[in-house]
């Protein structure tokens, strides 16, 4: 017997395909396939996940990561430190770095560098936001401020890898794909993990498809690209003088006779083979369709700023409030551009500027659409950087940095945790990045501590297996 | 019977991990349970797995994690009496252990394992422990570690089914549940199972009708001996290997660069081609560098070594790297070889296998030779450390040319001829006189920034005010001086710049990086240039050129006057007054720009030259009266003058020219990473895994101590004795791992189901004195990999029939007992290979450079340093196997990547097997595949007649080897037939899908035909008994 038949998919598909062979099935396929637009999925095609029920009651249904890769300088954007400027150009006292990892500045002289912008308390909360980032200061109500996070990895590649995996030694699931695997897609027509990036400010640090891989995981759960030029998703596209006909034809052909070789191959996984190939052609509908945004009303083209569909960040939040609606699990949009080891002031004011706006107008969007109460949405980088000079920008720094939170189960308005009067080390309420991911898991309904899988002789988690907890503090 | 598996909480093991997945967690611990329960419980088969994942994290091999003092691994521990004065297990007395009190105990507080670590037991897993103790509690050596013994080969009832030994052991087990094997697959599934497992390419039509036809009695051997001695048969074992020791034809870490590794590959398909031994197959990948005369060839297996990751990212700490690259050359070496997990062990002792972190830092030891930087430089010429120079003839054939070349250029050098002894008689007369340099004064020297300039009285200008990081002057000056031959520009120290100068950089450098000089308007070509010093590096000949950050500088000399010469080629100026514009430009950065300067002309005669650049030795020769003159310091002079004479001016050009051609073309030359041994470093156990930690042990090379110890009287050992242990009588791992991989690409699932753990995490073997027969064989063998192939796939277990019995179903729902062949997806590589040869398109060229096939435009957008875009191949590049193509780490190919191709940045012994969207869309819409299908179609329209029924037919078996039913042929025709309709009414459509790809559409078809009938290939090429194993 075959697990599939275990699971009582047999009946169901036996069934379909008994009538699909005798040509009942392939009417019935055929309508499907060259029905208007994306039809309705087999529900019973959808992973479900493996916790199911879920540990804990659920938050959050989905997660959007806005990764502001190259590691936005938190002295700049989220955490004020006033002594820092009274001590720029003073030489770091020495109590503060000593025997710690240090990045490009190694064996140089390390000299205090001031804040490059002045902060605002935002909203009724009164929360510190630089004035580089005035449209996030706008929403400062709902969004909790983390100011005390910590992570292992002081270089970029890395640093992203544990932030995405919980390790730094590549081959482990990503968090979408962690969270797709335990919880499954409400995506019908749409993969259940999607990438998206936007590149401009600063450096541009390279960023590998590890960072959305599966891992161990099969690879129906790995995060899907969705690319900016040429085809949104690879090979979603018809081949050249193929229409639409023509492609539901070779479809339907394909399936009737998959199911046909059934008869003497009695083979399960072509039940499963024949969903997938009516899923990926579904997409090819669906895809276009949500790229597609000219039912997008103006005042709320004006909000995001942006031209839908020209790569920006703003774009792709919009296309993530999007792809929010259908019902993805996990979004995960990366902007390249936060790496300022120089010019660090005129370099933050561009990269904020890139990506403010967008990020205000999605919470925004989603809170007006009633969604931002189960969405998360988790915005910031793979570290922080240095209260010290690195000429006139700043190098890496994983001691202590910041992010915020917003949405599902979090409360709004609040900041967490502090840094030490220079913002070099998180020293009140220390969040680890696992201490983060196990937030994450618990607001989607997931004991980080339950999900695993067994690899290479270990259970492996998201978390690892050093203590993580979940932040009750910062939530409601 | 169904070995044991350790279900955790909804979860499964990765084997098959789609397949799995619907599977809900307690019924399959019932099916499981419900076989042990027939037979009494054995300690490796049923015990060990359930203590090993629920209760060996606390009470097992790690001592520093030890609870109450208590181990459960080995049985002293387990029955020893415990401070309490209770004893865990009292075999024989259930009732009377310790253990079961505590694991059936109502207490929350009292139960175990406890309830916050999530891993409780079932009903099931508790009655086997019970079971167990009351038997006596008998413990078991792992069955990895034990060595390898000769094994009794069973008897069977049913001796006619048995084809070779291998068959003996799979029958016994089935007879003694009663159950009869399979029969025999037909011959055409047969020869496809085959030809896929030896070769990963389909069976050709021909193929399969040949081998239907043959009654002859060794018909499946011909074939199989056939398929073995294919050239293909070591493209399919290596695809294999190359997941293992995690090729790729790039870096991995941030910029992902480019590397060039693809020999190994072609080592490692040529020594699975001639079967080389495994054994000298291992030597060579670990030690090939320390062979004694390595050859090139073992050169380049050592490149084994040097296929991890590596990082050239800035800020990179090289310790931290090494410790990366020696912790990752673990774990590869671990799994590929001992199936272990070592990688467990770097920051604290394994927790369920008996490896302890000094083993980790011990193994790691024994690569601390390698000679590596932490983090790379270079790479932007493609060099990563040591490496091979892998040379082509065709570039060979250029260097020799230039060096022929070079060598007649300089033939030309050393010979006198009276008219050069002329010009230097002449040349000496003007050395007496100073050169008359006259110097120019400017109408204007222009800058971006707006240096200011101050005009000295003896003709130089200082530099003052703004002080740009980059800057080019620009100095214009007139003057009537007729036949200008040379200019001068003399850099002067000042105490208002800093280090004195002349530069305006803080050491007082400067980098002039071009000079140029226009007169009237027309370029003024510069002939050689002189200087009175130049910096290393950084000659005063590069302001000749454009030559990115390279110009002419003058440490150590700060605070010193300076000169360079530039000799005009011809003559400049007629006496008339000339306007000159000298551009200067000072591209470097960072403010090395000229802080004082004056500018000369003169129309001396050349070779003009900076004034003090006679070396001492050649002023003292020329103060020397001619006939005085020693003949050794006549042609010293001599040879001299013919280096600066301007009559050879143009061969020194010619010269300066080869040279730096030269230099291109090694440039070019590839240079692959291999293993070269230096000093080795020192090795620490790291805390904590820790890199910043030194306070740990120092370790020497050592095997894990759990598995004995290499010895040699007084020396450190090395990599060499590491691949010897490898392979050793003493080590039994290797050979059980091997054994079980290759019956895993003959299988689609290992005898043990964990290709990557044998330990207690593991999954112990279904059939464990088939393994240890299978190893023992291929140990005496001599390691003769094919031997153990043909063994295997000459059973009769191997040519039963993949078929799944619905009598089986509840008894042994994942043919455990191997009561019929498997049935899976063919990897990423063979699902490409397949499409390629059944069209006809694929080239069968074995090794080379790695290939670029089709690939989604922008899909690198995301990689930097450098940006890079993908340059799609040509020509038969294009239509290369899988294996073959390039592998980008953080950017695999799509295609590979939807059909579960690992990344290669860490070691893989077995790959999921998933069934996506994305494969179906890859399938469809992936030119490579609409390629195929289009020349598949050509194929279909030339070859196979012209009755569209009988088209399909061919088409059909061209794929799947049988000719299709007549429903499935009505399907295809009706594609045909409705495509071609509207294709005939769309040529604009039909011509762009006929078009699709690189190679070329004959135009004698018919458009619309050939459309059509692609339609029908890709239908073909879709189909899911294609892509599949039966």
């Amino acid at each position: 017997m075959h697990p599939y038949e275990a699971h009582g998919l047999r009946l169901t598909r036996r069934t379909f395909l008994n009538s699909a062979s005798k040509g009942i099935g392939a009417a019935a396929l055929w309508t499907l396939l060259a029905g208007q637009g994306a039809a309705r999925a087999d529900t019973k095609d959808l992973w479900r996940g493996v916790v199911n029920p879920p540990h804990v009651r659920p938050r959050a249904k989905r997660v959007i990561h806005l990764c502001m890769a190259g590691g936005p300088s938190h002295l700049e954007t989220l955490d004020y430190k006033p002594r820092l400027a009274e001590m720029h150009g003073q030489p770091m006292p020495e109590s503060f770095t000593k025997g710690q990892q240090i990045a490009q500045l190694q064996n140089q002289e390390l000299r205090c560098f001031g804040p490059q912008f002045s902060f605002r308390a935002c909203g009724n909360s009164g929360q510190r936001i630089s004035e580089a980032l005035p449209f996030i200061g706008q929403v400062a109500d709902d969004i909790c401020i983390v100011r005390s996070m910590r992570t292992e990895q002081i270089n970029h590649d890395p640093a992203h890898t544990f932030f995405n995996t919980g390790t730094a030694i590549p081959g482990r699931p990503s968090m979408g794909s962690w969270i797709l695997y335990g919880l499954g897609s409400e995506a019908e027509n749409l993969p259940g993990f999607i990438v998206m990036t936007s590149v401009g400010g600063g450096q541009a640090q390279p960023i590998s498809s590890r960072q959305w891989h599966s891992g161990f995981l099969p690879s129906r759960f790995q995060g899907v690209q969705f690319h900016a030029a040429g085809e949104a998703v690879h090979y979603v596209g018809n081949p050249p003088g193929v229409t639409r006909g023509h492609q539901a034809d070779v479809v339907s052909a394909v399936g009737r006779i998959n199911a046909l070789a059934n008869d003497h191959l009695d083979d399960p996984e072509i039940a499963a083979r024949i969903a997938q190939y009516e899923m990926a052609f579904r997409m090819q509908a669906s895809v276009p369709e949500l790229l597609d945004t000219s039912d997008e009303p103006s005042h709320i083209l004006e909000m995001y700023g942006c031209t839908p569909g020209d790569g920006t960040f703003a774009s792709n939040c919009l296309l993530a409030r999007r792809l929010a609606e259908r019902g993805v699990r996990f979004i995960q949009l990366y902007h390249r551009g936060w790496d300022h080891h120089g010019g660090i002031k005129g370099g933050i004011r561009t990269t904020a500027g890139l990506v403010d706006r967008g990020t205000a107008a999605l919470i925004t969007d989603l809170r007006q659409r009633g969604m931002l109460e189960d969405t998360l949405i988790i915005w910031g980088g793979e570290f922080g950087r240095t209260p010290m000079a690195q000429g006139d920008g700043r190098d890496h720094h994983i001691q202590g940095y910041s992010l915020f939170l917003a949405g599902a189960g979090v409360r709004g308005g609040m900041s967490y945790g502090e840094t030490d009067e220079l913002g070099y080390s998180a020293v009140v309420n220390p969040v680890h990045v696992r201490d983060l991911h196990a937030t994450m898991l618990h607001l989607l309904g997931i004991d980080h501590e339950r999900l695993s899988v067994p690899f290479q002789g270990l259970d492996v988690r998201l978390t690892g297996v050093e203590p993580a907890r979940v932040v009750r503090e910062v939530l409601t | 019977m169904n070995g044991p598996r350790q279900w955790v909480r909804g979860l499964w093991p990765k084997v098959d991990m789609d397949a799995w997945s619907l599977v809900p967690a307690a019924l399959m611990v019932a099916l499981v349970c419900a076989s042990a329960a027939a037979e009494p419980p054995r300690f490796n088969r049923d015990v060990r797995p359930i203590l090993s994942n629920h209760c060996f994290a606390c009470h097992g091999f790690d001592a520093h994690e030890r609870k109450a003092g208590l181990r459960l691994d080995v049985r002293e521990g387990a029955t020893a009496v415990m401070k309490s004065g209770a004893r865990a297990i009292v075999p024989g007395d259930a009732g009377a252990s310790e253990l079961m009190r505590r694991i059936t105990s109502a207490d929350a507080g009292e139960r175990m394992p406890p309830v916050e670590i999530h891993k409780d037991l079932s009903a099931e897993q508790i009655e086997v422990l019970r079971r167990w103790i009351e038997e006596g509690a008998e413990y078991e050596a792992h069955w990895a570690y034990t060595p390898l013994g000769e094994v009794k080969k069973p008897a069977v009832g049913n001796e006619a089914w048995v084809a070779n030994d291998v068959d003996r052991f799979v029958l016994a087990k089935l007879e003694a549940r009663g159950i009869a094997p399979s029969p025999q697959a037909d011959r055409v599934t047969l020869i496809r199972r085959v030809t896929l497992d030896l070769t990963g390419l389909p069976a050709t039509a021909e193929e399969v009708d040949a081998f239907v036809k043959d009654q002859s009695a060794d018909a499946w051997e011909k074939v199989v001996d056939r398929l073995l001695a294919s050239p293909h048969y070591g493209e399919r074992m290596a695809a294999y290997w190359l997941d293992l020791v995690r090729y790729a034809d790039s870096v991995g870490y941030h910029g992902d660069q480019e590397v060039t590794v693809w020999p190994y590959r072609d080592y490692v398909i040529k020594a699975f081609n001639e079967n080389m031994p495994f054994d000298r197959f291992t030597r060579e990948n670990l030690a090939g560098d320390l062979l004694p005369e390595s050859t090139r060839e073992q050169k380049i297996a050592s490149a084994y070594n040097r296929l991890g990751m590596m990082t050239a990212e800035g800020g990179s700490q090289p310790k931290d790297f090494l410790a990366r690259y020696a912790a990752d050359r673990v774990r590869t070496t671990s799994v590929a070889w001992l199936g272990s997990t070592m990688g467990c062990a770097e920051c604290h002792d394994h927790k369920f296998d008996p490896f302890t972190a000094k083993d980790f830092y011990s193994f790691a030891a024994f690569f601390a030779d390698i000679k590596e930087p932490g983090v790379y430089s270079g790479y932007m010429e493609g060099v990563w450390g040591e490496s091979l120079a892998l040379t082509t003839p065709e570039q060979e054939a250029e260097l020799a040319r230039i060096d022929r070349e070079i060598m007649e250029a300089e033939r030309a050098l050393v010979t006198s001829t009276p008219e050069l002894e002329a010009a230097q008689r002449a040349w000496e007369a003007r050395l007496a006189q100073p050169t008359p340099w006259r110097a120019l004064t400017a109408t204007a020297i222009e800058t971006k920034s707006g240096v200011e300039f101050k005009l000295l009285e003896d003709g130089s200008y200082l530099a003052s005010g703004p002080n740009p990081g980059e800057e080019i002057y620009t100095f214009i000056a007139e003057t009537d001086l007729p036949g200008i031959t040379a200019l001068r520009v003399e850099l002067l120290p000042d105490d208002s710049l800093p280090s004195k100068g002349p530069g305006r950089a803080g050491n007082g450098n400067l980098v002039l990086n071009r000079i140029a000089i226009r007169a009237n308007g027309q370029e003024v070509t510069l002939g050689s240039a002189s200087a009175t010093h130049s910096q290393a590096e950084y000659l005063i000949e590069h302001a000749l050129v454009d030559n990115g950050q390279l110009g002419w500088a003058i440490l150590p000399k700060a605070g010193e006057r300076l000169a360079g010469v530039f000799e005009t080629v011809g003559d400049v100026g007629d006496g008339g007054t000339m306007r000159l514009v000298i551009t200067m430009a000072q591209t470097y950065g960072y403010q090395h720009t000229i802080g004082r300067f004056r500018i000369s002309v003169t129309n001396a005669p050349r070779p003009v030259r900076a004034d003090t650049d006679l070396a001492d030795e050649i002023a003292a020769i020329v103060r020397t009266p001619y006939e005085e003159r020693t003949r050794e310091q006549r042609d010293k002079l001599a040879e001299y003058y013919r280096s600066i004479a301007p009559e050879l001016g143009a061969v020194r050009n010619r010269l300066r020219d080869l040279r730096e051609e030269r230099k291109k073309v090694e440039r070019s030359i590839r240079q692959m990473p291999i293993t070269v041994a230096t000093t080795p470093r020192e090795m620490r156990v790291l805390p904590r895994g820790n890199w910043m930690d030194e306070t740990g042990e120092v370790v020497q090379p050592a095997i894990p101590a759990f598995l004995g110890a290499v010895s040699r009287t007084d020396e450190r050992l090395t990599r060499l004795d590491l691949a010897n242990w490898l392979t050793s009588e003493d080590n039994p791992l290797t050979a059980r791992v091997l054994a079980n991989r290759v019956w895993y690409l003959q299988f689609g699932r290992g005898l043990s189901d964990r290709l990557d753990d044998v330990g207690s995490q593991g999954a112990a073997p279904t059939h464990p004195d088939l393994l240890d027969d299978l190893a023992r064989g291929f140990v005496d063998s001599g390691w003769d990999v094919k031997a153990l192939v043909k063994r295997i796939v000459m059973s009769n277990t191997y040519r039963q029939s993949s078929q799944p019995r619905p009598e089986l179903r509840q008894s042994d729902p994942f043919n455990r007992l191997l009561a019929r062949q498997n049935r899976y997806r063919l990897e990423a590589e063979a699902v490409r290979d397949h499409a390629l040869a059944v069209s006809g398109l694929l080239v069968r060229t074995i090794g080379g450079r790695s290939v670029r096939p089709y690939q989604p435009k922008g899909y690198y957008a995301q990689l930097n340093f450098p940006a890079r875009e993908y340059e799609v191949d040509t020509g038969d590049h294009l239509y290369r196997r899988g294996v073959y193509t390039h592998w980008q780490r953080t950017f695999l190919h799509p295609m590979l990547k939807a059909f579960d191709a690992p990344s290669r940045e860490e070691c893989a012994a077995q790959r999921a097997r998933s069934n996506t969207p994305l494969a179906a869309l890859t399938l469809l819409n992936d030119p490579t595949f609409v390629e195929a299908a289009r020349i598949f179609a050509r194929r279909i329209v030339t070859e196979a007649g012209d009755d569209p029924e009988a088209r399909a037919t061919w088409a059909y078996k061209q794929a799947l080897g049988r000719e299709p039913g007549d429903e499935v042929r009505a399907i295809l025709v009706e594609v045909y037939r409705e495509h071609r309709a509207q294709y005939e009414a769309d040529p604009a459509a039909a011509m762009a899908l006929v078009n699709v790809g690189a190679s070329a559409t004959p135009a004698e078809l018919n458009v619309a035909e050939l459309a059509a009938w692609t339609s029908v290939a890709r239908v073909i090429l879709n189909l899911h008994e294609g892509i599949t194993r039966y």
